[in-house]
């Protein structure tokens, strides 16, 4: 069981905001956070990992206390069990993949692990290289199979799958699925990925403004169970366009664009970019086979 | 010619290269990650050499290391050192001179390195001194090239710091570019030119050498 209760006043270019953050994971969960950029998730992470400092607060891991201002501990990040990929690539370029790894074994640690990791994460043809010769997918495998070295109790995963094409984002969901149960780690995972979320996560939380405005399992929170008939779809805003009586909202879903025409008062809340779900309860849909 | 005022030049390059890069690297890289309030007070100092006419810096380093004064007596007395009209005095002098020479490229090498390899060795467990070791100054080593040859080369050509702290003392403090303006007094224009061409060419191969290297024409040799 992890406990974390996080209070931390942050600067941005949008004034400050106070960081206040309350929640527990169970251990061998998957949680997702979820939310704008600006809303804290990354802060929360770096808190975790120790790389900052909240002004007050405590994290309790399995019963050992990492930080707790009031007893005045605060465990250095080389002390605190966790494995961190990073939303950029943090490969060494001065060591090849494999000493990327072998870098992370801590003293008297049995090498073997480097090698059954490079077998787990496919490294086998990448071992020798060097991580400037890497695509985006390849680094943050290796990225991946680093962090799990130290075989840390905590793995928090910073949007590490971001700047990847699709094809290379469901192999890389695969293979953080597969450690996540191999290694029984519990995870804490930043992601704007809808359909990733769903695939990933047994929680999720949504941040606003540095608080939590909603949580819970993702099919709770995206899908609505009780209707029996009905249809949902998650997509992104591309672009709205304002008629006299109507407007016309143009919106991405997957790689197909579909045009929706709502009322001029409920647009009005909507915003380019932003991410929606499109449903509609009385649904006759037609169904052809392609041939 | 006589050859020791090359020999004393060059020593005095060595000798005060070594130390800088010994004290740079930890300054350097507490002005690169601090978030102090004295900082911009050190970069100034620390940059200062390089605007100041070096007779205002021989001036001051000749009242403080007179043994006439407070500071001077007391080196004298308790470390038995002389820095005045000594070699021990131009090395010092020369540390203080070429300072922003070794710390600028290093400095700066350490600010465009990605946070994120700092943040990464950490979180697996490595210490500040081996995420120094193995992870940062590997990364920076053409930064850590320039900054030991610009120094080498800066001191080399060092004129104005040694004639007020140093002197003339052959075989001290007289240095190849007191020996030519020696020379040149004495209307010996011949052996000024010998020291001149030799100091000309040597510091034209090294600077040459780091453009080489940082350019990675010499990658292919390796």
């Amino acid at each position: 069981m992890i406990d974390i209760s996080i209070h931390k006043k942050l600067q941005s270019n949008s004034g400050t905001m106070n960081l206040d953050v309350d929640f527990h994971i169970t251990n061998g969960k998957l949680l997702t956070l979820y939310g704008k950029s600006g809303a804290g998730k990354t802060t929360i992470l770096k808190i975790i990992a120790g790389l900052l400092k909240p002004d007050r607060g405590s994290i309790i891991v399995n019963n050992k206390i990492w930080y707790d201002e009031d007893k005045k501990i605060d465990l250095r990040t080389q002390k605190r069990n966790i494995g961190f990929v990073f939303q950029e690539y943090s490969l060494f370029p001065n060591m090849s993949v494999r000493e990327n790894l072998t870098f992370a074994l801590t003293k008297g640690q049995d090498e073997k692990i480097v090698s059954d990791l490079i077998e787990i994460i496919d490294l086998g043809d990448l071992q020798n290289r060097n991580p400037d010769t890497l695509s985006g997918g390849q680094k943050q495998r290796v990225a991946l199979a680093r962090t799990l070295v130290q075989r840390p109790e905590i793995l928090l995963l910073d949007e590490p799958l971001s700047a990847l094409d699709d094809e290379m984002r469901i192999r890389l969901q695969q293979y953080v699925l597969k450690v996540h149960q191999e290694f029984n780690l519990t995870t804490i995972l930043i992601s704007h990925d809808i359909s990733e979320i769903i695939k990933m996560s047994d929680y999720l939380m949504e941040l606003d403004h540095g608080r939590i405005v909603s949580k819970g399992t993702a099919k709770d929170m995206f899908m609505n169970n009780s209707r029996k008939v009905g249809i949902e779809l998650f997509g992104e805003i591309i672009a709205i366009e304002i008629n006299k009586l109507e407007a016309k909202v143009t919106v991405l879903i997957g790689r197909d664009l579909i045009n929706v025409n709502i009322e001029l008062d409920e647009v009005k809340a909507l915003r380019t970019g932003e991410k929606i779900i499109i449903s509609s309860e009385r649904f006759d849909p037609v169904i052809k086979k392609i041939n | 010619m006589d050859w020791n005022p090359l020999i004393l030049t060059f020593k005095l390059a060595f000798i005060t290269t070594v130390l800088l890069f010994v004290i740079s690297i930890p300054l350097s890289y507490w002005m690169a990650y601090t978030k102090s309030k004295i900082k911009p007070v050190m970069e100034t100092l620390v940059s200062m050499p390089l605007v100041l006419p070096p007779t205002v810096l021989g001036f001051y380093l000749l009242i403080a290391f007179s043994p006439s004064n407070a500071f001077g007596s007391w080196l004298d007395e308790w470390l038995g050192l002389k820095l005045v009209f000594s070699f021990e005095g131009l090395v010092i002098a020369s540390i203080i001179y070429s300072l922003p020479f070794m710390v600028h490229p290093i400095q700066s090498g350490f600010a465009n390195l990605s946070p994120t390899l700092k943040e990464a060795s950490y979180v697996l467990g490595k210490s500040k001194i081996k995420t120094l070791n193995k992870v940062l100054l590997p990364n920076i080593k053409s930064s850590l090239l320039t900054g030991i040859v610009l120094s080498f080369a800066h001191t080399v050509g060092e004129f104005g710091v040694i004639l007020m702290i140093g002197g003339n003392i052959p075989g001290k403090t007289k240095v190849a570019s007191i020996a030519i303006y020696d020379e040149v007094e004495s209307l010996n224009y011949a052996v000024a030119n010998n020291y001149s061409m030799i100091l000309f060419a040597i510091t034209f191969f090294i600077l040459l050498l780091v453009y080489l290297l940082n350019g990675g024409y010499l990658k292919k040799i390796k």
